[in-house]
C-alpha cells in the first residue's frame, strides 16, 4: 500500500509539469510568439501617441467597448430564463433544446447577416419608425442571437449543480420569488454569470463580420479599424498602434473579470434534485422567447435553402455533392475538412484547455492567475492580429508552420481554450474539499479522488467546453481565410463565401442548404460530446 | 455604345488567327522541383490543367490561397524576402503599386507576352506578368427599365433624378469593387469627382459594406428593389450559368460606359530559390492551356488574346472597349485621401 502510494505521487510528480508545460509550449508558440512578433514589428510608440490625440479613434474605442457591453447585458437579460428552465426542470426535447441553442453560434457571419436582412424585410423593419437595417440594433440582435447560447450553457451548467434547498429555505423565509433571486440565487451565480459575461464580451469586442455587414458602411470597431488599415491602408503602423490598445482593453477586462470571479466563486455541495416537470406557462414562455431570438432567423434560412427556381425542394441540398467550378471541391468535401479540422482542434482544446484549468485550480497561485489570464487571451485579439503574427514569426525551421496543414486547426484551438477554462474552472473550484477529504480519508489515493471525484463532476463540464471549442471551429472564418492554406482544404464556411461571392440563385440556393447543413451537423456534433447518459454518474452530484 | 465593340468578335477573331500553340522547351535542370503558388482565396484551376505544366517540364506545382487581394498583398509584403511561396498570382491594378514599392517581384519578361495587349502590361520592368481582367460596371435589372425609362448609358445618367434611389455602390474603404467605382468616377471627372458624389448622394444612392451585401440585399437579383448595382462585366454570364430555373438570356445587363478595368498579375517572388521553375510557370499561366481555364473558374477575362472564350462568355459577357484606367502610382498614392474624402462627401 505504502510503496503504492509511494510510485503515485512520483507519478503525479511526474505528470504535474507535463500538465504545466503544455498549456505554456501551447501558447507561447502559437500565440504570445506571433502576437508580440507583430506586433513589435508594426509598432511605432509615436503613432500610438498620435492616436490618443484623434477624436475618430476615441469615438472608434468607446462605440466597442459600448456595443459589446450592451451586447453582454442583453445576453445575459435573455438568456438567463432559458438557464433557469435548463437548470431547474426535467422536460422532455431538454437535451435537444440545449444543442439546438447551440446552433446560432457556429453560423457563418454572412449568412446570418443575410438571414436578419430577409427579416427586417418581412417585418417592415428596413425603414419607417422602427427602422433596424444599418442600425445598433441590428448589431446587437445579431450578437445576442450569437451569444445567447454561451450564457444559457455556461450559467446553465454551473445552476444545475446548485443545492436548490438554499431557495427553498429562502421561500419558507417568506422571501418573494423575485428577492430569492435576487438576493440568493444570483449571487451564487456570479461566478458562471462573470465567466459567461467575460466571454461573450470578448466575442462582441473583436467582432468582425456583424460590425461590417450589419452595422451599416458607418461603423467601425477597433477590430474592423486594424483590418482596414492593415489591409486596405497598408497602414501597418496604425494597425499595431491600434492591435495594442484592443490588447490593452483585453488585458484589463480578463484581470477584472477574474478578479471577480475569484472573489465570488464560492465552494459548495453540488447535488442533484430531483427535477420537477416545469409548469406549461413557464415552457411556453420560454420557447417563446428562444423561438424570436433565435429560431426565426434560422427558419429563414431553412426556407431559403429549400426554395428553388420551381418551388420547394431538396435540389439544392442533392447538388452539394457535385463540385460547382467555383470551387476547388464539392460543398461536401469541404463539410467534411471543416469537420476533421474541428474534430482536431477540439482535442487540443480540451488537452491544453483541461490542463490549464487544473493549474489555475490547483497549481501555485502565481502559475493560476498567468494561466488563468493568458489564456484568455486568444479570444480578444484580432484574427488580423493572428494571422499576420503566424505569418511573420513562425517562419523559420524548426518552427516554420506557415503554410501547415494544421495551422487552422491550432489557431481555431487558440479560440476555443477560453471556453473549456471558462466552464471548466467554476466547476471544478466549487468541488467542495470536504468531498475529496473525506473521499482520501476513506483511503482514496489522490489519483483515485481525481479519477472518482474531480473528473466525473468536471467531465460534463469539460464536454460543454469542448462543444463550444468544436462549435467555435466549425463556424471560424476570419483565421481561416486569412492563414494560407492548400485549396482541397477548403472549409465549409470558406465554400459558403465563395458561392455567395458570384451572382446566381442556383450558388445562393446552395449556400443556404451548405449553411443549413453546418447547422446540423453542428447540433448533433453537440448532443454527441455532451450525450453522456446523465443522472446515472459514479458519484452522486454528477450533473 | 458607338465606342463599344462585343468582346466576342475580337475573341472569334483571334481564335481563328491561330492554331495550336507550340510547346515551349522547358529550361534545364528544374524538372523534380516542387513550387509554391500563393493565391487569393477565390482562384481556382481546374484539375488536370497544373497537371500539364508538370508533364512540360516536370515541375510540381503546390497551391497555397490565402485571404482577399489586400490581405495576400499585405501578408506578401510582411514576409518579403522570406516567401511563404515562389510566385505570387492575383495582385490586381489597385493593389500593383504597394506591391511593387515594397520589392516582392524578381523581373521576368515572359516570352509569351506578345500575346497580351500592352494595355494590360503595366509595368515596364516586368516585375510582375498581367495573367486576367475584368471590369467593374454598373450592372442593371433588365425587366425594370423600358422604352419610356431606358437602362442609363453613362455615369452622367446616374445622376439624374429620373434614376434616382435606384443605385447601389460598395464602400471603397472596405471593397473592391467599390473602391473600383470611385476610381472610375475618378478617372471620368478628374477633380469634379467630389461633386459628381455628392450629386449622386443627392440622389440616394445606396452604400453597403461589400459586394454581396449590395448585389443580395438591394440589388432587385437578391430580393432588394434597386435595379443597378456596382458589380462585374462578367455578372451576367454567371447570372446565366447559374440561374435557377435555366434561361434562356441573364436578366442583367452590363452598363459598358461606367467600367473600371482591374487587371491580375502574377509575380516571381524575391527570395525563392526556384527562379527558373517559377519564371516557366509564368509562362505557363499565359499559356492557351491555362488561359482557356481562367474564364469559368474565377468568371474573369483572359489576357492571352489567343486564349479560346467559353460558350457563355461569348454570348452574354460583354467588355468595355474603352474602360476608365488609372496609373497604378496614382491609385497609391492617393487612395487614402480619396477614399476619405468619399467618406466625408458620402457617409457623414
Amino acid at each position: 500500500m505504502d510503496t503504492d502510494r509511494l510510485t503515485l505521487m512520483t507519478l503525479r510528480r511526474l505528470a504535474w509539469p507535463v500538465v504545466v508545460l503544455v498549456p505554456v509550449a501551447f501558447l507561447g508558440i502559437f500565440f504570445l510568439w506571433p502576437v508580440t512578433n507583430i506586433l513589435v514589428k508594426g509598432f511605432v510608440g509615436g503613432r500610438l501617441w498620435e492616436l490618443l490625440h484623434e477624436a475618430v479613434f476615441w469615438r472608434v474605442l468607446w462605440f466597442t467597448v459600448w456595443q459589446a457591453a450592451a451586447s453582454t447585458a442583453l445576453a445575459l437579460v435573455l438568456a438567463l430564463p432559458g438557464a433557469h428552465l435548463l437548470a431547474r426542470f426535467h422536460f422532455r426535447g431538454r437535451s435537444l433544446l440545449r444543442a439546438l441553442a447551440t446552433v446560432p453560434f457556429v453560423m457563418p457571419t454572412v449568412v446570418v447577416a443575410g438571414a436578419f436582412i430577409a427579416l427586417f424585410e418581412q417585418f417592415g423593419l428596413n425603414d419607417g419608425a422602427f427602422r433596424m437595417r444599418h442600425t445598433v440594433w441590428a448589431l446587437l440582435a445579431a450578437h445576442v442571437f450569437f451569444n445567447l447560447a454561451i450564457v444559457l450553457r455556461t450559467v446553465g451548467s454551473y445552476w444545475e449543480g446548485l443545492d436548490g434547498r438554499v431557495e427553498e429555505q429562502a421561500r419558507l423565509l417568506g422571501a418573494r420569488p423575485g428577492q430569492v433571486f435576487l438576493r440568493v440565487t444570483l449571487p451564487r451565480l456570479a461566478p458562471a454569470v462573470a465567466s459567461a459575461a467575460s466571454v461573450v464580451f470578448l466575442f462582441c469586442f473583436t467582432s468582425f463580420g456583424v460590425i461590417l455587414l450589419l452595422g451599416g458602411p458607418t461603423r467601425a470597431t477597433l477590430e474592423t479599424e486594424i483590418w482596414r488599415h492593415a489591409v486596405w491602408r497598408g497602414d501597418m503602423a496604425s494597425a499595431s498602434a491600434l492591435a495594442v490598445v484592443q490588447l490593452g482593453a483585453v488585458m484589463s477586462l480578463v484581470l477584472v473579470s477574474n478578479f471577480l470571479q475569484r472573489r465570488r466563486g464560492g465552494r459548495e455541495q453540488t447535488r442533484l434534485d430531483s427535477r420537477p416537470m416545469p409548469s406549461r406557462r413557464l415552457l411556453g414562455a420560454n420557447l417563446g422567447l428562444l423561438l424570436v431570438a433565435l429560431g426565426l432567423p434560422v427558419l429563414v434560412l431553412v426556407e431559403r435553402s429549400l426554395a428553388t427556381g420551381n418551388g420547394y425542394s431538396f435540389d439544392n441540398y442533392r447538388a452539394l455533392t457535385v463540385r460547382v467550378t467555383l470551387l476547388p471541391v464539392s460543398a461536401l468535401t469541404a463539410l467534411g475538412n471543416s469537420v476533421l479540422f474541428a474534430v482536431v482542434a477540439t482535442a487540443l482544446a480540451v488537452l491544453v484547455g483541461g490542463f490549464a484549468s487544473l493549474v489555475v485550480v490547483y497549481g501555485r497561485r502565481s502559475l493560476s492567475h498567468f494561466f488563468d489570464f493568458g489564456l484568455m487571451l486568444p479570444l480578444g485579439v484580432s484574427a488580423v492580429t493572428l494571422g499576420f503574427g503566424m505569418l511573420v514569426a513562425l517562419d523559420a525551421p524548426p518552427m516554420d508552420f506557415r503554410s501547415w496543414r494544421w495551422l487552422v486547426p491550432v489557431a481555431h484551438a487558440l479560440i476555443g481554450i477560453p471556453f473549456v477554462l471558462r466552464t471548466v474552472v467554476p466547476t471544478l473550484r466549487r468541488i467542495d474539499p470536504k468531498v475529496r477529504e473525506s473521499a482520501a480519508l476513506l483511503g482514496a489515493s489522490p489519483f483515485q479522488v481525481g479519477r472518482l471525484v474531480d473528473f466525473p463532476l468536471a467531465g460534463r463540464a469539460l464536454a460543454v467546453g469542448a462543444a463550444f471549442a468544436f462549435a467555435v471551429s466549425i463556424g471560424e472564418f476570419g483565421a481561416t481565410s486569412f492563414l494560407p492554406r492548400h485549396p482541397d482544404r477548403l472549409t465549409a464556411p470558406l465554400a459558403l463565401f465563395r458561392l455567395l461571392g458570384t451572382p446566381g440563385d442556383l450558388l445562393r440556393g446552395q449556400a443556404m442548404a451548405l449553411a443549413v447543413l453546418l447547422m446540423v451537423l453542428t447540433g448533433l456534433a453537440v448532443l454527441v460530446i455532451e450525450g453522456r447518459p446523465s443522472g446515472r454518474g459514479v458519484v452522486r452530484g454528477d450533473f | 455604345m458607338k465606342r463599344l465593340v462585343s468582346f466576342f468578335l475580337l475573341a472569334g477573331l483571334t481564335l481563328v488567327a491561330c492554331g495550336e500553340e507550340a510547346p515551349q522547351p522547358a529550361p534545364e535542370g528544374i524538372a523534380g522541383q516542387t513550387i509554391t503558388l500563393l493565391t487569393h482565396g477565390s482562384f481556382w484551376v481546374s484539375e488536370g490543367t497544373l497537371q500539364a505544366f508538370t508533364d512540360q517540364t516536370g515541375v510540381q506545382v503546390e497551391l497555397l490561397e490565402g485571404g482577399d487581394a489586400g490581405e495576400m498583398v499585405a501578408s506578401a509584403i510582411l514576409t518579403a524576402g522570406n516567401p511563404v511561396a515562389d510566385v505570387l498570382y492575383g495582385v490586381d491594378n489597385t493593389f500593383l503599386q504597394r506591391a511593387l514599392d515594397a520589392d516582392l517581384f524578381e523581373p521576368y519578361a515572359s516570352p509569351a507576352l506578345s500575346n497580351v495587349p500592352s494595355a494590360l502590361q503595366l509595368d515596364g520592368q516586368h516585375r510582375v506578368t498581367p495573367i486576367d481582367f475584368g471590369d467593374v460596371c454598373v450592372n442593371y435589372w433588365g425587366d425594370w427599365f423600358d422604352e419610356t425609362l431606358p437602362p442609363p448609358g453613362s455615369l452622367d445618367d446616374l445622376i439624374d433624378s429620373r434614376y434616382a434611389g435606384q443605385l447601389v455602390v460598395q464602400n471603397p474603404e472596405t471593397s473592391s469593387p467599390g473602391l473600383a467605382f470611385l476610381l472610375a468616377t475618378i478617372a471620368e471627372y478628374g477633380d469634379g469627382w467630389e461633386e459628381y458624389w455628392a450629386a449622386l448622394r443627392r440622389n440616394e444612392v445606396a452604400v453597403t459594406t461589400g459586394w454581396e451585401e449590395a448585389y443580395y440585399g438591394e440589388f432587385v437579383s437578391g430580393g432588394g428593389d434597386r435595379p443597378l448595382v456596382v458589380s462585374y462585366a462578367s455578372s451576367p454570364p454567371a447570372e446565366f450559368i447559374y440561374a435557377d430555373p435555366p434561361v434562356e438570356s441573364p436578366p442583367t445587363g452590363v452598363l459598358l460606359d461606367t467600367c473600371f478595368r482591374q487587371i491580375e498579375f502574377a509575380g516571381v517572388l524575391k527570395g525563392t530559390p526556384h527562379q527558373a521553375a517559377a519564371q516557366a510557370l509564368i509562362d505557363f499561366m499565359l499559356s492557351d492551356t491555362y488561359q482557356e481555364d481562367i474564364p469559368l473558374n474565377m468568371f474573369v477575362f483572359p489576357a492571352s488574346q489567343t486564349a479560346a472564350l467559353p460558350e457563355a462568355f461569348v454570348n452574354f459577357a460583354r467588355l468595355a472597349e474603352d474602360p476608365y484606367q488609372l496609373p497604378p502610382a496614382d491609385i497609391e498614392a492617393h487612395r487614402n485621401e480619396w477614399t476619405e474624402r468619399w467618406t466625408q462627401i458620402v457617409l457623414r
